[in-house]
Protein backbone atom coordinates (compact mmCIF):
# COMPACT_ATOMS: atom_id res chain seq x y z
CA UNK A 1 0.00 0.00 0.00
CA UNK A 2 1.19 3.08 -0.64
CA UNK A 3 1.47 6.42 1.97
CA UNK A 4 0.53 5.84 5.59
CA UNK A 5 -2.34 5.80 7.43
CA UNK A 6 -3.62 9.02 9.76
CA UNK A 7 -0.99 11.52 9.09
CA UNK A 8 -3.51 14.56 9.11
CA UNK A 9 -6.70 15.13 10.56
CA UNK A 10 -6.28 11.74 12.32
CA UNK A 11 -2.83 12.62 13.78
CA UNK A 12 -3.77 12.38 17.60
CA UNK A 13 -5.78 9.10 17.09
CA UNK A 14 -3.68 6.40 19.30
CA UNK A 15 -1.49 8.75 21.78
CA UNK A 16 -2.83 9.29 25.13
CA UNK A 17 -5.68 11.56 25.53
CA UNK A 18 -5.64 12.56 22.72
CA UNK A 19 -8.22 15.15 23.01
CA UNK A 20 -6.09 17.36 25.30
CA UNK A 21 -4.56 20.59 24.40
CA UNK A 22 -1.19 19.11 25.37
CA UNK A 23 -1.15 16.07 23.12
CA UNK A 24 -2.11 18.14 20.04
CA UNK A 25 0.77 20.28 21.01
CA UNK A 26 3.42 17.46 21.56
CA UNK A 27 2.36 16.67 17.71
CA UNK A 28 3.15 20.49 16.81
CA UNK A 29 -0.23 21.90 16.67
CA UNK A 30 -0.72 25.45 17.02
CA UNK A 31 2.85 25.79 15.90
CA UNK A 32 1.75 26.92 12.47
CA UNK A 33 -0.97 29.63 13.85
CA UNK A 34 1.49 31.23 15.80
CA UNK A 35 3.90 31.61 13.04
CA UNK A 36 0.73 32.90 10.49
CA UNK A 37 0.08 35.73 13.33
CA UNK A 38 3.04 36.37 14.83
CA UNK A 39 4.93 37.07 11.35
CA UNK A 40 2.00 38.20 9.68
CA UNK A 41 1.92 35.68 6.71
CA UNK A 42 -0.42 37.77 3.90
CA UNK A 43 -3.70 36.36 2.95
CA UNK A 44 -2.76 35.91 -0.08
CA UNK A 45 0.33 33.78 0.69
CA UNK A 46 -1.97 31.21 2.56
CA UNK A 47 -4.82 31.12 -0.14
CA UNK A 48 -2.05 30.41 -2.47
CA UNK A 49 -1.06 27.52 -0.48
CA UNK A 50 -4.62 26.05 -0.02
CA UNK A 51 -5.22 26.22 -3.18
CA UNK A 52 -1.58 24.95 -4.37
CA UNK A 53 -2.87 21.59 -1.95
CA UNK A 54 -5.86 20.91 -4.30
CA UNK A 55 -8.12 20.60 -0.89
CA UNK A 56 -11.62 20.54 -1.89
CA UNK A 57 -14.75 20.90 0.36
CA UNK A 58 -15.01 17.36 2.63
CA UNK A 59 -18.74 17.65 3.14
CA UNK A 60 -19.50 16.42 0.17
CA UNK A 61 -19.38 18.52 -2.76
CA UNK A 62 -16.08 19.01 -3.43
CA UNK A 63 -15.57 22.89 -4.11
CA UNK A 64 -11.87 24.22 -3.88
CA UNK A 65 -11.43 25.71 -0.26
CA UNK A 66 -8.74 28.34 -1.53
CA UNK A 67 -11.15 29.59 -4.12
CA UNK A 68 -14.29 29.36 -1.80
CA UNK A 69 -11.91 31.10 0.72
CA UNK A 70 -11.46 34.16 -1.85
CA UNK A 71 -15.40 34.62 -1.79
CA UNK A 72 -15.13 36.65 1.22
CA UNK A 73 -15.02 40.61 0.94
CA UNK A 74 -11.87 42.22 1.81
CA UNK A 75 -12.90 45.54 3.15
CA UNK A 76 -15.65 44.95 4.44
CA UNK A 77 -16.28 46.96 7.83
CA UNK A 78 -18.66 45.09 9.10
CA UNK A 79 -18.80 41.52 11.53
CA UNK A 80 -17.75 38.83 9.29
CA UNK A 81 -18.27 35.25 10.40
CA UNK A 82 -16.83 31.89 9.94
CA UNK A 83 -18.49 28.50 10.72
CA UNK A 84 -17.86 24.96 10.80
CA UNK A 85 -20.49 22.14 9.20
CA UNK A 86 -20.02 19.81 12.00
CA UNK A 87 -23.75 18.59 11.13
CA UNK A 88 -22.67 15.17 10.11
CA UNK A 89 -26.07 13.46 9.21
CA UNK A 90 -25.92 11.91 5.93
CA UNK A 91 -26.52 7.93 6.28
CA UNK A 92 -23.12 6.32 6.42
CA UNK A 93 -21.12 9.58 7.41
CA UNK A 94 -19.02 8.97 10.77
CA UNK A 95 -15.62 11.25 10.51
CA UNK A 96 -16.61 14.27 11.86
CA UNK A 97 -17.35 13.01 15.17
CA UNK A 98 -14.22 11.27 15.20
CA UNK A 99 -12.03 14.37 14.32
CA UNK A 100 -14.15 16.08 16.86
CA UNK A 101 -13.64 13.35 19.49
CA UNK A 102 -9.89 12.67 18.79
CA UNK A 103 -8.45 16.10 17.68
CA UNK A 104 -10.43 19.30 18.52
CA UNK A 105 -7.72 21.12 18.97
CA UNK A 106 -6.87 21.20 14.96
CA UNK A 107 -10.35 22.06 13.72
CA UNK A 108 -9.83 24.97 16.37
CA UNK A 109 -6.29 25.54 14.68
CA UNK A 110 -7.82 25.48 11.27
CA UNK A 111 -10.69 27.53 11.69
CA UNK A 112 -8.33 30.53 13.40
CA UNK A 113 -6.17 30.15 10.46
CA UNK A 114 -9.22 30.76 8.01
CA UNK A 115 -10.37 33.31 10.38
CA UNK A 116 -7.05 35.22 10.09
CA UNK A 117 -6.84 34.62 5.98
CA UNK A 118 -10.88 36.28 5.60
CA UNK A 119 -10.09 39.03 8.94
CA UNK A 120 -13.15 37.24 10.43
CA UNK A 121 -13.40 37.57 14.36
CA UNK A 122 -16.43 35.21 15.00
CA UNK A 123 -16.98 31.85 14.54
CA UNK A 124 -19.48 28.47 15.14
CA UNK A 125 -18.88 25.53 15.17
CA UNK A 126 -22.66 23.71 14.01
CA UNK A 127 -22.35 20.31 16.15
CA UNK A 128 -24.87 17.39 14.84
CA UNK A 129 -27.53 17.21 17.85
CA UNK A 130 -27.23 13.46 18.43
CA UNK A 131 -23.44 13.12 19.18
CA UNK A 132 -23.67 14.97 22.37
CA UNK A 133 -20.25 13.71 23.91
CA UNK A 134 -18.71 15.01 20.72
CA UNK A 135 -20.31 18.35 21.63
CA UNK A 136 -19.34 18.37 25.31
CA UNK A 137 -15.44 17.55 24.01
CA UNK A 138 -15.66 20.14 21.35
CA UNK A 139 -16.85 22.51 24.01
CA UNK A 140 -13.98 21.43 26.81
CA UNK A 141 -11.46 22.01 24.29
CA UNK A 142 -12.75 25.85 23.58
CA UNK A 143 -12.12 26.18 27.15
CA UNK A 144 -8.56 24.77 27.11
CA UNK A 145 -7.76 26.77 24.17
CA UNK A 146 -9.32 29.97 25.80
CA UNK A 147 -7.23 29.70 28.91
CA UNK A 148 -4.13 28.87 26.89
CA UNK A 149 -4.81 32.26 25.06
CA UNK A 150 -5.16 30.48 21.81
CA UNK A 151 -9.16 32.24 21.25
CA UNK A 152 -9.85 35.18 22.51
CA UNK A 153 -8.76 38.63 22.55
CA UNK A 154 -5.03 39.52 21.39
CA UNK A 155 -4.08 35.66 20.74
CA UNK A 156 -0.55 35.08 21.34
CA UNK A 157 -0.02 38.60 22.37
CA UNK A 158 -1.01 39.46 18.71
CA UNK A 159 -3.34 42.26 17.54
CA UNK A 160 -4.98 39.04 16.23
CA UNK A 161 -8.41 38.23 17.86
CA UNK A 162 -10.36 35.17 17.37
CA UNK A 163 -13.87 33.89 19.27
CA UNK A 164 -15.61 30.27 18.31
CA UNK A 165 -17.85 28.89 19.51
CA UNK A 166 -20.01 25.76 19.48
CA UNK A 167 -23.68 25.41 18.40
CA UNK A 168 -25.39 22.18 18.40
CA UNK A 169 -28.27 20.88 16.10
CA UNK A 170 -31.19 18.83 17.75
CA UNK A 171 -32.10 16.03 14.87
CA UNK A 172 -32.67 17.71 11.47
CA UNK A 173 -30.52 16.24 8.46
CA UNK A 174 -31.66 19.52 6.61
CA UNK A 175 -29.06 21.34 8.36
CA UNK A 176 -25.90 20.06 7.09
CA UNK A 177 -27.25 21.85 3.97
CA UNK A 178 -25.18 25.32 4.49
CA UNK A 179 -27.70 27.56 4.44
CA UNK A 180 -30.23 25.69 6.58
CA UNK A 181 -27.23 25.49 8.47
CA UNK A 182 -27.37 29.02 9.06
CA UNK A 183 -31.06 29.59 9.53
CA UNK A 184 -30.44 27.34 12.13
CA UNK A 185 -27.75 29.48 14.11
CA UNK A 186 -29.56 32.03 13.96
CA UNK A 187 -32.26 29.93 15.74
CA UNK A 188 -34.85 29.34 13.27
CA UNK A 189 -36.20 26.10 11.74
CA UNK A 190 -33.74 24.91 8.99
CA UNK A 191 -35.30 25.58 5.97
CA UNK A 192 -32.43 26.33 2.88
CA UNK A 193 -32.29 30.03 1.77
CA UNK A 194 -32.51 30.79 -2.29
CA UNK A 195 -29.30 31.45 -3.38
CA UNK A 196 -28.23 34.16 -4.36
CA UNK A 197 -26.89 35.67 -2.33
CA UNK A 198 -24.43 33.66 -1.31
CA UNK A 199 -23.38 32.95 2.14
CA UNK A 200 -20.10 35.25 1.05
CA UNK A 201 -22.37 38.13 0.90
CA UNK A 202 -25.25 37.19 3.24
CA UNK A 203 -24.81 34.49 5.71
CA UNK A 204 -25.02 33.83 9.45
CA UNK A 205 -26.95 37.18 10.82
CA UNK A 206 -26.78 38.54 7.50
CA UNK A 207 -23.18 39.30 7.36
CA UNK A 208 -20.57 37.86 4.96
CA UNK A 209 -20.16 34.19 5.95
CA UNK A 210 -18.01 31.12 5.23
CA UNK A 211 -18.64 27.74 5.94
CA UNK A 212 -16.13 24.94 5.36
CA UNK A 213 -16.63 21.10 6.61
CA UNK A 214 -14.99 19.84 9.74
CA UNK A 215 -12.11 17.28 8.08
CA UNK A 216 -11.73 20.60 5.58
CA UNK A 217 -10.88 22.66 8.50
CA UNK A 218 -8.50 19.98 10.27
CA UNK A 219 -6.73 19.57 7.23
CA UNK A 220 -5.52 23.40 7.05
CA UNK A 221 -2.84 22.95 9.75
CA UNK A 222 -0.82 20.17 7.88
CA UNK A 223 -1.12 21.98 4.20
CA UNK A 224 0.37 25.10 6.25
CA UNK A 225 2.78 23.27 8.37
CA UNK A 226 4.10 20.73 5.11
CA UNK A 227 2.99 23.16 1.96
CA UNK A 228 0.33 23.09 -0.33
CA UNK A 229 2.79 20.60 -2.95
CA UNK A 230 2.96 18.30 -0.12
CA UNK A 231 -0.51 17.33 0.56
CA UNK A 232 -1.02 17.36 -3.20
CA UNK A 233 1.41 14.89 -4.01
CA UNK A 234 -0.49 12.86 -1.16
CA UNK A 235 -3.20 12.38 -3.30
CA UNK A 236 -3.72 11.62 -7.45
CA UNK A 237 -4.94 14.09 -9.83
CA UNK A 238 -7.64 16.74 -8.74
CA UNK A 239 -8.03 15.06 -5.28
CA UNK A 240 -5.11 16.66 -3.56
CA UNK A 241 -4.34 14.96 -0.03
CA UNK A 242 -6.04 12.75 2.05
CA UNK A 243 -9.23 11.50 2.72
CA UNK A 244 -11.08 10.31 5.57
CA UNK A 245 -13.37 7.33 4.67
CA UNK A 246 -16.02 6.06 6.64
CA UNK A 247 -16.46 2.87 6.26
CA UNK A 248 -20.03 0.84 7.68
CA UNK A 249 -22.49 -1.78 6.71
CA UNK A 250 -21.37 -5.95 5.84
CA UNK A 251 -17.65 -5.12 7.15
CA UNK A 252 -15.87 -7.44 9.33
CA UNK A 253 -14.72 -4.25 10.90
CA UNK A 254 -16.86 -0.74 10.39
CA UNK A 255 -14.48 2.10 10.64
CA UNK A 256 -12.32 5.27 10.15
CA UNK A 257 -9.64 5.38 8.10
CA UNK A 258 -7.34 8.81 6.69
CA UNK A 259 -5.32 7.42 3.83
CA UNK A 260 -4.24 9.14 0.35
CA UNK A 261 -6.78 9.79 -2.10
CA UNK A 262 -6.70 7.59 -4.76
CA UNK A 263 -6.33 4.34 -3.08
CA UNK A 264 -7.76 1.05 -5.30
CA UNK A 265 -11.19 0.44 -3.59
CA UNK A 266 -10.26 -3.39 -2.56
CA UNK A 267 -7.41 -1.49 -0.39
CA UNK A 268 -10.10 0.22 1.56
CA UNK A 269 -12.54 -2.64 1.90
CA UNK A 270 -9.31 -4.84 3.26
CA UNK A 271 -9.23 -1.92 5.74
CA UNK A 272 -12.28 -2.90 7.19
CA UNK A 273 -11.95 -6.60 7.04
CA UNK A 274 -13.61 -6.81 4.07
CA UNK A 275 -16.95 -8.36 3.55
CA UNK A 276 -18.00 -9.85 6.47
CA UNK A 277 -18.89 -13.65 7.84
CA UNK A 278 -17.26 -14.47 4.37
CA UNK A 279 -19.95 -13.17 2.38
CA UNK A 280 -19.78 -11.96 -1.31
CA UNK A 281 -19.35 -8.39 -2.00
CA UNK A 282 -22.94 -6.97 -3.63
CA UNK A 283 -23.03 -3.13 -4.14
CA UNK A 284 -21.69 0.22 -2.37
CA UNK A 285 -22.73 3.33 -2.04
CA UNK A 286 -19.53 5.17 -2.13
CA UNK A 287 -19.77 8.54 -0.47
CA UNK A 288 -23.25 8.77 1.62
CA UNK A 289 -26.80 7.76 1.36
CA UNK A 290 -27.15 10.75 -1.53
CA UNK A 291 -25.18 9.15 -3.95
CA UNK A 292 -25.52 6.34 -6.58
CA UNK A 293 -24.98 2.98 -5.72
CA UNK A 294 -22.59 1.06 -7.27
CA UNK A 295 -22.85 -2.57 -8.08
CA UNK A 296 -19.73 -4.93 -6.66
CA UNK A 297 -18.24 -5.50 -9.89
CA UNK A 298 -17.96 -1.80 -10.80
CA UNK A 299 -16.72 -0.90 -7.69
CA UNK A 300 -14.00 -3.24 -7.55
CA UNK A 301 -12.42 -1.25 -10.14
CA UNK A 302 -12.89 2.06 -9.09
CA UNK A 303 -10.00 4.16 -7.06
CA UNK A 304 -11.30 6.21 -4.08
CA UNK A 305 -11.27 9.88 -5.87
CA UNK A 306 -13.31 11.87 -7.14
CA UNK A 307 -12.49 11.41 -10.29
CA UNK A 308 -12.54 7.18 -10.82
CA UNK A 309 -16.06 7.17 -8.56
CA UNK A 310 -18.19 9.62 -11.07
CA UNK A 311 -15.77 8.37 -14.17
CA UNK A 312 -15.74 4.40 -13.52
CA UNK A 313 -18.34 4.41 -10.67
CA UNK A 314 -20.49 6.05 -12.12
CA UNK A 315 -21.33 8.01 -8.61
CA UNK A 316 -19.75 10.19 -6.60
CA UNK A 317 -17.08 10.77 -4.18
CA UNK A 318 -19.55 12.39 -1.95
CA UNK A 319 -18.05 12.89 2.11
CA UNK A 320 -15.86 9.10 1.72
CA UNK A 321 -18.86 7.72 3.26
CA UNK A 322 -18.58 3.82 2.31
CA UNK A 323 -21.89 2.04 3.10
CA UNK A 324 -21.15 -1.97 2.30
CA UNK A 325 -23.80 -4.21 1.25
CA UNK A 326 -23.27 -8.11 0.84
CA UNK A 327 -25.14 -10.27 -1.36
CA UNK A 328 -27.69 -11.12 1.22
CA UNK A 329 -29.34 -7.53 1.03
CA UNK A 330 -32.43 -6.76 -0.31
CA UNK A 331 -32.22 -4.02 -2.33
CA UNK A 332 -35.72 -3.18 -2.06
CA UNK A 333 -36.08 -3.19 0.88
CA UNK A 334 -33.38 -0.27 1.76
CA UNK A 335 -34.49 1.50 -0.74
CA UNK A 336 -37.55 1.42 1.28
CA UNK A 337 -35.63 2.79 3.60
CA UNK A 338 -34.38 5.45 2.15
CA UNK A 339 -37.02 6.69 0.84
CA UNK A 340 -38.69 6.85 3.96
CA UNK A 341 -35.79 8.90 5.13
CA UNK A 342 -35.73 12.02 2.85
CA UNK A 343 -39.69 12.11 3.02
CA UNK A 344 -38.84 12.54 7.20
CA UNK A 345 -35.94 14.79 6.47
CA UNK A 346 -38.20 16.86 3.52
CA UNK A 347 -38.15 20.54 5.06
CA UNK A 348 -41.60 20.79 3.76
CA UNK A 349 -40.88 23.93 1.82
CA UNK A 350 -40.65 23.38 -1.76
CA UNK A 351 -43.49 21.56 -3.09
CA UNK A 352 -41.84 18.62 -5.33
CA UNK A 353 -39.46 17.32 -2.62
CA UNK A 354 -42.17 17.87 0.04
CA UNK A 355 -44.77 16.14 -2.34
CA UNK A 356 -42.30 13.85 -4.18
CA UNK A 357 -40.57 12.76 -1.19
CA UNK A 358 -43.68 11.17 0.19
CA UNK A 359 -44.78 9.60 -3.19
CA UNK A 360 -41.66 7.96 -3.77
CA UNK A 361 -41.49 6.49 -0.02
CA UNK A 362 -45.49 5.04 -0.32
CA UNK A 363 -44.35 3.39 -4.15
CA UNK A 364 -41.90 1.91 -2.83
CA UNK A 365 -43.07 0.88 0.42
CA UNK A 366 -46.17 -1.07 -2.07
CA UNK A 367 -43.32 -3.00 -3.73
CA UNK A 368 -41.75 -4.44 -0.69
CA UNK A 369 -44.74 -5.28 0.49
CA UNK A 370 -45.49 -6.88 -2.36
CA UNK A 371 -48.62 -4.80 -3.70
CA UNK A 372 -46.35 -3.10 -6.38
CA UNK A 373 -47.55 -2.87 -10.07
CA UNK A 374 -45.01 -3.05 -13.05
CA UNK A 375 -45.67 0.44 -14.18
CA UNK A 376 -45.04 1.44 -10.88
CA UNK A 377 -41.21 1.73 -11.98
CA UNK A 378 -41.68 3.88 -14.56
CA UNK A 379 -43.86 6.33 -11.89
CA UNK A 380 -40.80 6.25 -9.90
CA UNK A 381 -38.36 7.26 -12.36
CA UNK A 382 -40.89 10.28 -13.48
CA UNK A 383 -41.76 11.41 -10.21
CA UNK A 384 -37.90 11.14 -8.99
CA UNK A 385 -36.63 13.11 -12.42
CA UNK A 386 -39.30 15.62 -11.79
CA UNK A 387 -37.98 16.15 -8.30
CA UNK A 388 -34.42 16.63 -9.34
CA UNK A 389 -33.05 20.23 -10.24
CA UNK A 390 -36.51 22.00 -9.34
CA UNK A 391 -36.16 22.41 -5.48
CA UNK A 392 -34.46 24.84 -3.53
CA UNK A 393 -31.43 22.92 -2.54
CA UNK A 394 -29.92 19.25 -3.14
CA UNK A 395 -32.38 17.25 -0.69
CA UNK A 396 -34.48 16.55 -3.20
CA UNK A 397 -31.90 15.44 -5.84
CA UNK A 398 -30.59 13.29 -2.90
CA UNK A 399 -34.07 11.48 -2.71
CA UNK A 400 -34.12 11.13 -6.27
CA UNK A 401 -30.83 9.66 -6.72
CA UNK A 402 -31.21 6.38 -4.67
CA UNK A 403 -34.43 5.40 -6.65
CA UNK A 404 -32.81 5.67 -9.97
CA UNK A 405 -29.61 4.13 -8.99
CA UNK A 406 -31.24 1.01 -7.74
CA UNK A 407 -33.66 0.48 -9.86
CA UNK A 408 -31.36 1.01 -12.73
CA UNK A 409 -28.63 -1.71 -11.45
CA UNK A 410 -31.21 -3.82 -9.53
CA UNK A 411 -34.70 -3.83 -11.53
CA UNK A 412 -34.58 -7.82 -11.75
CA UNK A 413 -35.33 -7.91 -7.72
CA UNK A 414 -37.73 -4.64 -8.20
CA UNK A 415 -39.71 -6.37 -10.69
CA UNK A 416 -39.51 -10.20 -9.13
CA UNK A 417 -40.83 -8.19 -5.75
CA UNK A 418 -43.71 -7.10 -8.27
CA UNK A 419 -44.31 -10.60 -10.22
CA UNK A 420 -44.31 -12.72 -6.82
CA UNK A 421 -44.96 -10.34 -3.77
CA UNK A 422 -41.57 -11.21 -2.45
CA UNK A 423 -37.95 -10.92 -2.42
CA UNK A 424 -35.49 -13.14 -4.80
CA UNK A 425 -33.56 -13.63 -2.11
CA UNK A 426 -35.69 -15.71 -0.66
CA UNK A 427 -36.68 -17.93 -3.52
CA UNK B 1 -41.25 28.50 35.29
CA UNK B 2 -37.25 28.55 34.02
CA UNK B 3 -35.34 27.70 37.21
CA UNK B 4 -32.06 29.64 38.50
CA UNK B 5 -30.01 27.14 37.04
CA UNK B 6 -31.63 26.83 33.97
CA UNK B 7 -31.21 30.42 33.27
CA UNK B 8 -27.96 30.38 34.50
CA UNK B 9 -27.04 27.75 31.82
CA UNK B 10 -28.92 29.97 28.60
CA UNK B 11 -27.55 32.73 29.72
CA UNK B 12 -24.13 30.90 29.50
CA UNK B 13 -25.05 30.05 25.80
CA UNK B 14 -26.24 33.70 24.81
CA UNK B 15 -22.94 34.83 25.38
CA UNK B 16 -21.96 33.31 22.22
CA UNK B 17 -24.28 35.87 20.20
CA UNK B 18 -24.58 38.75 19.69
CA UNK B 19 -26.28 41.23 22.05
CA UNK B 20 -28.78 41.84 19.58
CA UNK B 21 -29.32 38.03 18.12
CA UNK B 22 -30.89 36.73 21.48
CA UNK B 23 -33.20 34.16 18.95
CA UNK B 24 -29.89 32.15 18.30
CA UNK B 25 -30.04 30.94 21.49
CA UNK B 26 -33.33 29.35 21.29
CA UNK B 27 -31.95 25.85 20.27
CA UNK B 28 -30.14 25.68 23.23
CA UNK B 29 -32.58 27.07 25.75
CA UNK B 30 -35.47 24.30 24.65
CA UNK B 31 -32.94 22.16 25.16
CA UNK B 32 -31.96 23.16 28.41
CA UNK B 33 -35.64 23.11 29.50
CA UNK B 34 -36.11 19.72 28.31
CA UNK B 35 -33.29 18.49 30.35
CA UNK B 36 -34.82 19.76 32.98
CA UNK B 37 -39.06 19.14 33.00
CA UNK B 38 -38.43 16.03 30.83
CA UNK B 39 -40.17 17.66 28.04
CA UNK B 40 -41.51 20.78 26.44
CA UNK B 41 -44.86 21.73 27.57
CA UNK B 42 -46.52 24.79 25.72
CA UNK B 43 -45.94 26.75 29.17
CA UNK B 44 -42.10 25.73 29.17
CA UNK B 45 -42.03 26.88 25.43
CA UNK B 46 -43.31 30.14 26.21
CA UNK B 47 -41.23 30.79 29.35
CA UNK B 48 -37.84 30.23 26.90
CA UNK B 49 -39.67 32.71 24.41
CA UNK B 50 -40.44 35.43 26.97
CA UNK B 51 -36.72 34.59 28.61
CA UNK B 52 -35.41 35.68 24.95
CA UNK B 53 -37.76 38.23 23.75
CA UNK B 54 -39.11 36.25 21.20
CA UNK B 55 -42.56 35.71 19.93
CA UNK B 56 -43.90 32.07 21.60
CA UNK B 57 -44.63 30.67 18.07
CA UNK B 58 -41.00 31.47 17.08
CA UNK B 59 -40.06 29.07 19.95
CA UNK B 60 -42.83 26.67 19.08
CA UNK B 61 -42.13 26.37 15.38
CA UNK B 62 -38.34 25.32 16.72
CA UNK B 63 -39.36 22.78 18.89
CA UNK B 64 -41.66 21.33 16.61
CA UNK B 65 -38.87 20.81 13.37
CA UNK B 66 -36.19 19.35 15.32
CA UNK B 67 -36.86 16.09 16.47
CA UNK B 68 -34.93 15.40 18.96
CA UNK B 69 -37.71 18.05 21.30
CA UNK B 70 -40.75 16.05 22.72
CA UNK B 71 -43.82 18.41 22.79
CA UNK B 72 -45.66 15.57 24.57
CA UNK B 73 -44.48 13.84 28.19
CA UNK B 74 -42.10 10.85 27.42
CA UNK B 75 -40.84 7.83 29.95
CA UNK B 76 -38.48 8.72 32.05
CA UNK B 77 -35.59 6.89 29.73
CA UNK B 78 -36.90 7.53 25.78
CA UNK B 79 -34.59 5.07 23.77
CA UNK B 80 -34.30 6.08 19.96
CA UNK B 81 -32.80 3.41 18.16
CA UNK B 82 -31.12 4.05 14.90
CA UNK B 83 -32.97 2.07 11.67
CA UNK B 84 -31.25 4.01 9.07
CA UNK B 85 -29.13 2.42 6.45
CA UNK B 86 -25.93 1.69 8.47
CA UNK B 87 -27.72 0.53 11.30
CA UNK B 88 -30.46 -1.82 9.54
CA UNK B 89 -27.52 -3.42 7.43
CA UNK B 90 -26.45 -4.51 11.04
CA UNK B 91 -29.85 -5.87 12.28
CA UNK B 92 -31.13 -2.32 13.58
CA UNK B 93 -34.31 -3.85 13.22
CA UNK B 94 -33.31 -6.97 15.38
CA UNK B 95 -32.49 -4.28 18.24
CA UNK B 96 -36.02 -3.42 17.54
CA UNK B 97 -38.07 -5.94 17.65
CA UNK B 98 -36.01 -6.73 21.27
CA UNK B 99 -36.80 -4.16 22.83
CA UNK B 100 -40.70 -4.08 21.86
CA UNK B 101 -40.88 -7.12 23.00
CA UNK B 102 -39.10 -6.83 26.53
CA UNK B 103 -40.87 -3.38 27.05
CA UNK B 104 -44.18 -4.99 26.03
CA UNK B 105 -44.69 -1.31 23.83
CA UNK B 106 -44.52 -0.59 20.18
CA UNK B 107 -42.44 2.09 18.73
CA UNK B 108 -43.53 5.67 19.39
CA UNK B 109 -45.07 4.04 22.43
CA UNK B 110 -44.42 4.70 26.25
CA UNK B 111 -44.66 2.08 29.01
CA UNK B 112 -47.34 1.51 31.20
CA UNK B 113 -45.06 2.69 33.98
CA UNK B 114 -43.99 5.83 32.77
CA UNK B 115 -40.13 4.45 32.64
CA UNK B 116 -39.46 3.82 28.71
CA UNK B 117 -40.67 5.44 25.80
CA UNK B 118 -39.38 3.75 22.82
CA UNK B 119 -38.73 5.38 18.97
CA UNK B 120 -36.79 4.96 15.95
CA UNK B 121 -34.67 7.57 15.02
CA UNK B 122 -32.88 8.68 11.55
CA UNK B 123 -28.82 8.67 10.80
CA UNK B 124 -27.08 9.87 14.46
CA UNK B 125 -23.89 9.74 12.82
CA UNK B 126 -22.23 7.17 14.30
CA UNK B 127 -22.75 4.46 11.45
CA UNK B 128 -19.61 2.80 12.37
CA UNK B 129 -21.05 1.77 15.57
CA UNK B 130 -24.46 0.03 14.08
CA UNK B 131 -26.40 -0.79 15.79
CA UNK B 132 -27.38 1.99 18.04
CA UNK B 133 -29.77 3.65 20.18
CA UNK B 134 -29.70 7.26 22.19
CA UNK B 135 -31.00 7.50 25.43
CA UNK B 136 -32.64 10.94 26.17
CA UNK B 137 -31.11 12.52 23.07
CA UNK B 138 -27.56 12.41 24.71
CA UNK B 139 -25.94 8.91 25.88
CA UNK B 140 -24.99 7.05 23.12
CA UNK B 141 -24.92 2.86 23.29
CA UNK B 142 -23.37 1.41 20.35
CA UNK B 143 -22.38 -2.23 18.78
CA UNK B 144 -25.73 -3.03 20.60
CA UNK B 145 -26.61 -7.36 20.66
CA UNK B 146 -29.84 -7.98 22.14
CA UNK B 147 -27.39 -9.35 24.88
CA UNK B 148 -26.37 -5.61 25.96
CA UNK B 149 -29.58 -4.18 25.61
CA UNK B 150 -31.05 -6.49 28.42
CA UNK B 151 -27.78 -5.58 30.34
CA UNK B 152 -29.13 -1.70 29.85
CA UNK B 153 -32.26 -2.41 30.62
CA UNK B 154 -31.38 -3.78 33.87
CA UNK B 155 -28.88 -1.00 34.54
CA UNK B 156 -32.08 1.64 33.65
CA UNK B 157 -34.09 -0.04 35.91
Amino acid sequence: MSGSFNQVCFRTVGLPNPASLKTYRSVGGYEVLKRIITEKIPAAEIIAEIKLSGLRGRGGAGFPTGLKWTFMPRNYDGEKYLVCNSDEGEPGTFKDRDILRYNPHQIIEGMAIGAYTMGVKTAYNYIHGEIWAEYEIFERALDEARVAGLLGDNILGTDFTFNLYAHHGYGAYICGEETALIESIEGKKGQPRFKPPFPATYGVFGKPSTINNTETFASVPYILQHGGQNFLDLGVANSGGTKLFSISGHVEKPCNVEVNMGMPFPELLALAGGVWKGRKLKAVIPGGSSVPVVPADIMMQCTMDYDSIVKVGGSMLGAGSVIVMDETTDMVKTLDRLSYFYYEESCGQCTPCREGTGWLWRVVRRIAEGKGRMEDLDLLTDVSNNISGRTICALGDAAATPVLSFIKHFRPEFEYYIEHGRSMLKA
Amino acid sequence: MLSKQAIAKIDRELSKYPADQRRAAVMSALRIAQVEHGWLSKEAIADVAAYLGIPDIAALEVASFYNMYELEAVGKYKLTVCTNISCMLRDAEGIVEHLEHKLGVHCGETTADGKFTLREGECMGACGGAPLLLINNHEMREFLTPEKVDVMLEELN
